[in-house]
């Protein structure tokens, strides 16, 4: 197909390069520096979509981030990318879009028929239709209106794309490089200020890209190419197209997208698609211009009607026709611009103006040229369904009420200019409590709540030569301050033409007769009788009515339609528009990629991977890992065709039976010193800790204020004022921030310090009944006897040339030792061990046999200190100190805390010594009982008991200490299973800790 | 996303810090006799003021001190940190 709607010449496109693309399987060819709009548009394709409701035939409707409907889904490099906007996305070799929201295709669309049922979806339709009956809407309704609507398609993919972050602090951050944000950049940059100027467009320069005035000797694209040049060679200055600032937070963070390789076929190497900005800046310059209103008529959705200045930049920029007959509707000087830049490539528009006898520069500019101009005449409503064929217009009354004689006239586009809206967003995320400017009626900032200035357009300000003067002057001011340098730059002489008043009409009225839809909202169809509907139905607050009848919502966030609802509502209600208010704008201010927002955090980057030492031997002898915490820990050792369960029987059973060596480099450890450090635990721990001697540890307990079991864990006094405290994996950090806002806040006056020492030690734990043989080939030269080395006992040694610590410590239950090294030898240390070991049939065991090690001794573990329990419900009263004040003993008198019959900790065997009882079942009295079933308590942990050779758990349960010896029910609704069981003691082997201490 | 100046290190990004609550709570003395209900109130009862409210922050991923910073939980804005010693 050829480009019969590109001009011969002119625009800013690269016309030396064609490229080719497909648009609805359909080959299709534009140039370098085209978007997917201006390539269909130059090649006569005005139909890309379809309404969000209605299915009504969509185009185009602006040249920007404004754009409502051309919304489509894109191919790139295989990969999918939903809700693209079609006015922003650059053209590149071989890429492919489809339209979204239709069905079969988008010059078919079976949807359409909502069109013709129309009357059947008025405001608030979902709300009044799918309420009954209630069973239908899982089923029938919610799936049938997923499928109708909604856009593009997400990937269902992995996206292999890479996004980046990135932090950035300025001085000023400039959003927009229109006048207003070059002058100010240009200025602030001469003083030596930080500067970040951010352009939403491949192409900067805003407006002056497309204006006819002059600056200095230069055409505004003149001044633009040569002041960014000149930022671009400063060092102090960052310059940025292709980048949305879209989020203004808290105390100046603004986040801003830049679309890295996304005009691209593929991203390059070591690039990402897109990167996110934070900035923290001193001064933010909003400068992000305006967006122009649009008029509201008959039918004014149609393919073809669109804003006079899209079509403006359509011409200068891509030198492209958005069409051949042009009708040019407007209430404002804007319009004429567009008028001349058709008349000037040969094209003969009809410019329809709303006022009586307007009179300007501009306008007689245009009536030189011999342009047809009417005043007091309104379009109506447009003609065509999926393209404007023709307009049905008339003259209006000067009271704009009463419509004359409608007469037809052919057209192939209508371009409509309402006035301009500045674009406040920014500053209203801001803080920036707005005001109403009634000259242009519209909203500008008003006093800034944060470091935040709003210049140009975006503060109602629509002259060139007034924008330059504030825009310079302001970038000098701000930057001086904070910079202290002075440089004052000569603002260069504009010549533009001078504008007329607007009108302040923008509705058409209907004619006796008609029921056009005339549209306010045109990404989600929402019609000035859906505004009126929701008033008489006695919707008032803006806010209420934006949300029954998704005015301004959706992707576009009525970028385009919140000013003319606001004065339809105000018209209604018979308010002025500052009473109505507007809605509250939220970041972002165009859409974002939630890859961009995540970033590099996703898959095995979501969360840092911590690994022992040992990591690589775990993985040598065929470890299966599990996450604990941020650690891989091994789970098991597979041997063979060994599973999970048979795995982790068997390196229990070795550990029972023979000796076992298990990875615990990820327990919490801290380190404590000072003179103060036996006061400090004794007030930490529940039980005592002033009479610990040097080379002993001892088993500790904490609790928080509230007398709930923080942690637990061993703390081994190394010499006189030092200390060694191991914590649980899971709360080590929690527990070092604990101990430090006891010593910087509570008691300052101990003489203490902490600090983590969990990566300067790797550890092995080395239990069964063989451990010591294992330990005395290891330290030949240390008595690692029962009297050298008791239980609970802790010495130093030299493991072959290296400093090791030795603690005799056991969580397994057995007699056990756990040597620590400094992690570098965390390797070293495991291998000898293996090696020595190997005569004594040592074996690794991973996480799962700690578990069942730990679970039939009756030890408690994280799931049991789960923030729900209390010392006596572990059954660790024992370690509560009746003679001294610790952290959350107050509490433990709470009447909950001492009831009779106050849960505590049970073990559970199951009757038929065969059935696993899932761990988190209920246990009850009764299995058949009506529900809710009075429930005792949970199974908190479960095992295969090794020892005993059947299932064994531990729970947690009412009156635990009168139930041992009671057949219950273990109940797993999920799991579906009801189990008999016999409560007996936790402590289901050596229960009285005969092996640890042998 | 705040930014709070950390007595001891500078002006830094909330992302370093944690919160940790109100500043002005007093734990009851060591091995003093205390009310269930003086107890209960240090232990569970918390103001929620609207405007401003000195609270407790640690700057975890930084120097690891505690430190005071009075913020108005309203606008968000910061009048002041101190140390973990200092009072207003």
């Amino acid at each position: 197909m050829s480009q019969n709607f590109r001009l011969e010449k002119g625009g800013l496109i690269n016309r030396n390069k064609k490229i080719s693309f497909k648009f609805n399987g359909k080959k299709y060819f534009g140039f370098e520096g085209d978007t997917i709009a201006s390539a269909l548009i130059a090649n006569g394709v005005h139909l890309v979509g379809r309404s969000f409701k209605y299915h009504r035939p969509r185009g185009f409707f602006g040249a920007g981030v404004d754009e409502p409907y051309a919304i489509l889904q894109m191919n790139r490099n295989n990969e999918v990318d939903p809700n693209v906007r079609a006015t922003e996305q650059e053209l590149f070799e071989g890429l492919e879009a489809k339209s979204v929201n239709c069905w079969p295709n988008v010059d078919f669309d079976i949807g359409a028929i909502n069109n013709f049922l129309n009357k059947f979806f008025p405001a608030g339709f979902y709300y009044k239709t799918f309420m009954w009956p209630k069973s239908f809407w899982y089923k029938i309704y919610e799936p049938i209106i997923r499928k109708a609507a909604g856009f593009g398609a997400a990937s269902i993919n992995h996206d292999k794309e890479r996004y980046e972050h990135k932090y950035e602090y300025c001085d000023l951050l400039i959003t927009g490089s229109g006048p207003s944000g070059l002058a100010s950049a240009y200025a602030a940059a001469q003083n030596g200020a930080k500067v970040i100027l951010a352009e939403d467009k491949p192409r900067f320069g805003g407006s002056l890209l497309t204006s006819e005035a002059t600056i200095g000797n230069q055409s505004g694209k003149e001044w633009v190419d040569t002041i960014i040049s000149k930022l671009k060679s400063m060092k102090n200055v960052i310059v940025k197209n292709r980048s949305q600032v879209f989020g203004y937070y808290d105390h100046n963070m603004l986040v801003m997208s830049e679309r890295v390789s996304d005009h691209l076929p593929e991203t390059e190497k070591y690039t990402p698609k897109q990167r996110l900005w934070y900035i923290r800046a001193k001064e933010v310059v909003i400068s992000s211009g305006s967006i122009e209103r649009p008029l509201v008529f008959g039918n004014n959705d149609a393919p073809g009607v669109m804003l006079s200045s899209a079509a403006k930049e359509y011409l200068k920029v891509y030198g492209v026709l958005v069409g051949k007959k042009p009708i040019i509707f407007t209430n404002n000087d804007s319009g004429y611009e567009t008028a001349i830049e058709f008349k000037k490539n040969g094209i003969d528009p009809v410019v329809l103006d709303t006022r009586i006898s307007p009179d300007s520069e501009i306008i007689n500019e245009a009536k030189n040229l011999n342009i047809t101009i009417k005043n007091s005449y309104v379009v109506v409503a447009a003609k065509g369904y999926k393209k404007v064929k023709s307009a049905d217009i008339a003259k209006i009354s000067d009271d704009k009420k009463k419509l004359s004689r409608i007469e037809n006239i052919e057209c192939d586009c209508i371009c409509v200019s309402g006035f301009w809206t500045p674009s406040i967003h920014l500053a209203s995320q801001s803080g920036n409590k707005t005001k109403f400017n009634e000259q242009i009626d519209s909203f500008i900032p008003n006093k800034s709540k944060q470091k935040e200035t709003t210049l140009g357009s975006a503060n109602g300000i629509f002259t060139l030569g007034e924008t330059l003067k504030t825009s310079f002057e302001k970038g000098n001011e701000l930057s001086k301050q904070l910079t202290n340098n002075d440089n004052k730059i000569s603002i260069p002489a504009v010549v533009e033409k001078k504008s007329s008043e607007h009108d302040k009409f923008w509705c058409v009225p209907l004619p006796k007769g008609k029921n056009y839809k005339r549209f306010l909202d045109f990404q989600n169809d929402v019609a000035v009788s859906d505004i009126e509907l929701a008033l008489r139905e006695g919707y008032r607050s803006i806010e209420h009515v934006k949300r029954y009848t998704t005015l301004g919502m959706a992707t576009d966030q009525g970028k385009t339609s919140n000013l003319n609802g606001l004065q339809l509502v105000s018209e209604l209600e018979n308010k002025v528009v500052p009473q109505v208010g507007h809605t509250t704008f939220r970041p972002p201010y165009t859409p974002v990629s939630i890859g961009a927002i995540v970033g590099r955090e996703v898959g095995k980057h979501s969360k840092p991977t911590r690994k022992s030492p040992m990591h690589y031997w775990h993985e040598k002898n065929n470890a299966v890992f599990v996450d604990a915490g941020v650690w891989l820990r091994p789970r098991y050792y597979k041997q063979g065709s060994e599973n999970l369960f048979e795995a982790s029987k068997r390196e229990a059973k070795n550990v029972r039976q023979n000796v076992g060596i298990c990875d615990v480099t990820t327990l919490g450890k801290i380190d404590i010193k000072g003179p103060d450090s036996a006061e400090f635990l004794n007030r930490v721990y529940t039980n005592a800790w002033l009479k610990l001697p040097i080379g002993k540890a001892r088993y500790g307990v904490m609790l928080r204020e509230d007398g709930i079991v923080m942690d637990d864990g061993t703390t081994t006094r190394i010499s006189e004022n030092h200390y060694h405290m191991t914590t649980t994996t899971a709360q080590a950090a929690n527990v070092l921030s604990h101990l430090e806002y006891y010593l910087q806040l509570v008691w300052p006056e101990l003489n203490v310090n902490v600090v983590s020492s969990t990566e300067q030690w790797a550890g092995a734990a080395i239990a069964g009944p063989k451990s010591r043989s294992v330990m005395q080939k290891l330290f030949p030269s240390l008595d690692v006897s029962n009297d050298g080395l008791p239980f609970m006992g802790y010495i130093e040694g030299n493991l072959f040339g290296i400093k090791a610590r030795i603690y005799r410590i056991s969580f397994s239950g057995e007699l056990a030792y756990e040597v620590n090294v400094e992690s570098d030898n965390g390797n070293f240390m495991w291998e000898k061990i293996m090696e020595v070991g190997k005569e004594f049939n040592i074996q690794p065991y991973g996480t799962e046999a700690l578990s069942t090690l730990r679970i039939e001794m009756g030890h408690v573990a994280g799931s049991e200190l789960d923030g729900r329990t209390i010392p006596y419900d572990n059954s660790l009263e024992g370690l509560i100190s009746k003679k001294k004040d610790f952290i959350g003993k107050r509490s433990l008198s709470k009447k909950a805390y001492v009831a009779e019959d106050r849960q505590k900790i049970v073990g559970v065997v199951p009757l038929d010594k065969k059935t696993s009882i899932p761990e988190g079942s209920y246990i009850v009295k009764d299995a058949k009982a009506k529900l809710p079933n009075p429930k005792l308590g949970h199974v908190s942990a479960s095992c295969w008991s090794v020892e005993h050779d059947n299932p064994f758990s531990l729970a947690i349960i009412k009156d635990g200490k009168n139930m041992i010896g009671q057949k219950l029910f273990a109940l797993s609704p999920l799991k579906n299973k009801s189990i008999p069981v016999e409560i007996v003691s936790s402590h289901y082997v050596d229960p009285k800790g005969e092996r640890v201490r042998s | 996303m705040l930014h709070i100046k950390c007595p001891h290190c500078g002006l830094r990004s909330q992302n370093e810090f944690s919160y940790g609550g109100d500043a002005t709570v007093k734990r009851p003395e060591l091995n003093k006799e205390i009310s269930d209900q003086d107890w209960d109130n240090y232990v569970y009862l918390r103001k929620s003021p609207r405007g401003k409210h000195l609270e407790l922050w640690q700057h975890i991923s930084g120097c690891r001190q505690w430190i005071k910073v009075e913020r108005d939980t309203l606008t968000h804005e910061i009048s002041k940190t101190l140390k973990a010693n200092e009072e207003l």
